[in-house]
């Protein structure tokens, strides 16, 4: 990203503060409070017994720290197997997608042949296809083969929903890298493989990095296909467990709380870490698409 | 070129195999199945029984199914989507862009809706509608205004649900338009806004004129995705009401599930499945022809 370069630089000399000026501030201050006060509010319930929710203590922090709500969310539902199923299904679709798109755009960007364009233009009609598209077909070619409540269900689905997007960003970065490397790799004798695997692979970690993050945020959020796909309690990812335990809660919220905050805290953790990487990552897809 | 050898080719096919497995398997192949489905009556048990275009007449005249009442729900967002939350998006971007004191916070707190599951925001705005509990009704309760609130929730009256359900819809991405507004912002070349600054061009005049054209093609993405992604919406109305009161909050995509998995009418599924693809496939051209002819003026 060229982003330092091209910095927006505003006037040196700061303008004099008007009302005006502190009318548009307070508004910034006010959408930020309006941004986070779902995730506050589920936090600090999530540890609130039900006398402070409903009423002592309904928005201050908690008085007394209940951590049994997250006991009681980790031992009742199924959190921490949901959890795991969620880890499980976002590593192998990353792999998956990883290997497919950067595979897919070596083949059009850096191997020559007629077709490349096309096929470029082909796998692009992926970004605007919405899931309904496949659902029907999916769920009964599925069923025919007995694979549905399985790990596949979803793993390949995403795979292939994260595909368009995948090959849209690993060709902005792939064209970064020299083609000079290509014609050194093949004067040393290498093939199409090995400058594949030794130069270009090692050379596109970057991408791999926006792309992960990508359809790592895509899946473990999704919930049409989870909730299609999937039935058995013990196969559920966070979105469809945590749509399932909030049913059974209805007047406890303290646990609902607990198992909500599980489920978006390591989110909200590797956002604090990597809010630049994960911003440039959505904005690397939507701005070149 | 033309004399490349055959295990070239060979190489290329193998390099664009695993991609075209999965595209051509998950999304092409269903698409063209879901045409074919849509064409018939089928459980999903027996072999799908040809009838034709029937779903479709079904479809757009059944008082029961009554899509109309779920497109115009679905195009009410996208309206709601494209003047109020794009141009409040645009404005926190235009603001932002400015560099006031803690430009990075304010743009990775407006973000951070967009990340989390529309499960828990679905269910933590349950609980901020919810009738007794909730902290929107304290909120009014405290002002004096408490008996604005419907007597059976926000959710739950037929008239406010609506309303309500899309609430939480608009708030979540407004992040989202934000940033890509703000990073084509970041993207004027520095010299633009400078000349038209010494110029004697006021604020105001910079933005509509300089930097607002610039980002236009931004602007594009962000219509086509407000639009589409309303006619597809699913996942907070599917958490927040299911498509209830008594179908008030109905969209195409509930209409789907619920065709689909409650009553095993999957010809008919398949019928609003395409819709929507031909749907969003027109809506995109369409904004794409809008923005083409107002450049070219």
């Amino acid at each position: 990203m060229s982003q330092k370069r091209n910095t927006y630089r505003a006037p040196d000399v700061k303008p004099p503060l008007t009302a005006g000026r502190v009318a548009v501030y307070v508004i910034l201050v006010l959408w930020a409070l309006i941004s986070i006060f779902p995730v506050y509010w589920m936090l600090t319930f999530s540890l609130k017994n039900n006398a402070e929710i409903f009423g002592e203590n309904v928005i201050g922090l908690p008085k007394y720290w209940v951590w049994e709500n997250y006991t009681r969310a980790l031992n009742t539902g199924n959190m921490p197997r949901y959890f795991m199923n969620s880890v499980i299904v976002a590593v192998a679709t990353i792999l998956i997608t990883l290997a497919a798109s950067v595979m897919a755009t070596y083949a059009i960007t850096r191997l020559q042949w007629k077709g490349a364009k096309s096929m470029n233009k082909f796998f692009m009609l992926g970004l605007t296809i919405p899931i309904h598209a496949s659902i029907v077909p999916l769920y009964t070619t599925l069923a025919r083969l007995k694979m549905l409540n399985s790990y596949f269900a979803l793993i390949i689905p995403y795979s292939a929903f994260s595909l368009a997007m995948g090959i849209l960003i690993s060709i902005g970065f792939m064209g970064d890298i020299p083609y000079d490397l290509d014609e050194a790799a093949f004067l040393d004798g290498c093939g199409v493989w090995g400058t594949f695997g030794r130069v270009i692979a090692p050379l596109m970690m970057p991408a791999v990095a926006t792309v992960g993050i990508y359809t790592f945020l895509q899946c473990w959020n999704e919930l049409m296909f989870a909730n299609t796909f999937i039935s058995k309690d013990s196969l559920k990812t966070l979105p469809v467990g945590v749509q399932a335990l909030s049913g059974q809660y209805t007047t406890d919220w303290g646990p609902i709380g607990a198992a909500l905050s599980l489920a978006t805290v390591p989110t909200l953790l590797v956002y604090v870490f990597l809010s630049k990487q994960i911003q440039d990552s959505f904005i690397a897809g939507a701005v070149k698409g | 070129m033309s004399k490349r050898p055959f295990s070239y080719k060979l190489n290329i096919f193998v390099f664009l195999l695993p991609a075209l497995i999965l595209f051509v398997g998950v999304l092409i192949a269903p698409i063209i199945l879901s045409g074919y489905y849509s064409l018939t009556e089928w459980n999903g048990l027996k072999t799908p029984v040809f009838i034709g275009l029937e779903n479709y007449r079904e479809l757009f005249t059944s008082k029961s199914i009554n899509i109309m009442r779920a497109l115009k729900n679905a195009m009410l967002l996208a309206l709601l989507s494209t003047f109020i939350q794009l141009p409040f998006a645009l404005w926190l971007a235009l603001k932002l862009s400015k560099k006031p004191r803690g430009e990075r916070v304010f743009l990775s707190v407006y973000f951070m809706p967009v990340l989390i599951s529309t499960v828990v925001i679905g269910q933590l705005w349950l609980k901020i509608y919810n009738p007794d509990y909730g902290v929107l009704n304290l909120l009014l309760r405290s002002l004096g205004l408490g008996n604005l609130a419907p007597v059976k929730g926000w959710l739950g009256d037929k008239k406010t649900a609506l309303w309500a359900a899309f609430v939480p819809i608009l708030w979540q991405y407004v992040g989202y338009h934000m940033l890509l507004m703000y990073a084509g912002i970041k993207g004027v070349p520095p010299e633009l806004n400078e000349a038209a600054m010494l110029d004697g061009c006021t604020e105001g005049q910079v933005n509509r004129y300089i930097i607002i054209p610039y980002i236009r093609p931004i602007l594009r993405v962000s219509v086509i995705f407000a639009v589409t992604g309303s006619l597809k919406s699913f996942d907070l109305i599917y958490v927040l009401t299911n498509g209830g009161p008594n179908h008030a909050t109905e969209v195409p995509s509930t209409l789907m599930i619920n065709l689909l998995f409650l009553r095993n009418r999957y010809g008919m599924g398949s019928a609003i499945a395409v819709m929507l693809i031909i749907l969003c496939f027109v809506f995109a051209v369409l904004i794409n022809a809008v923005f083409k002819e107002e450049k070219g003026r």
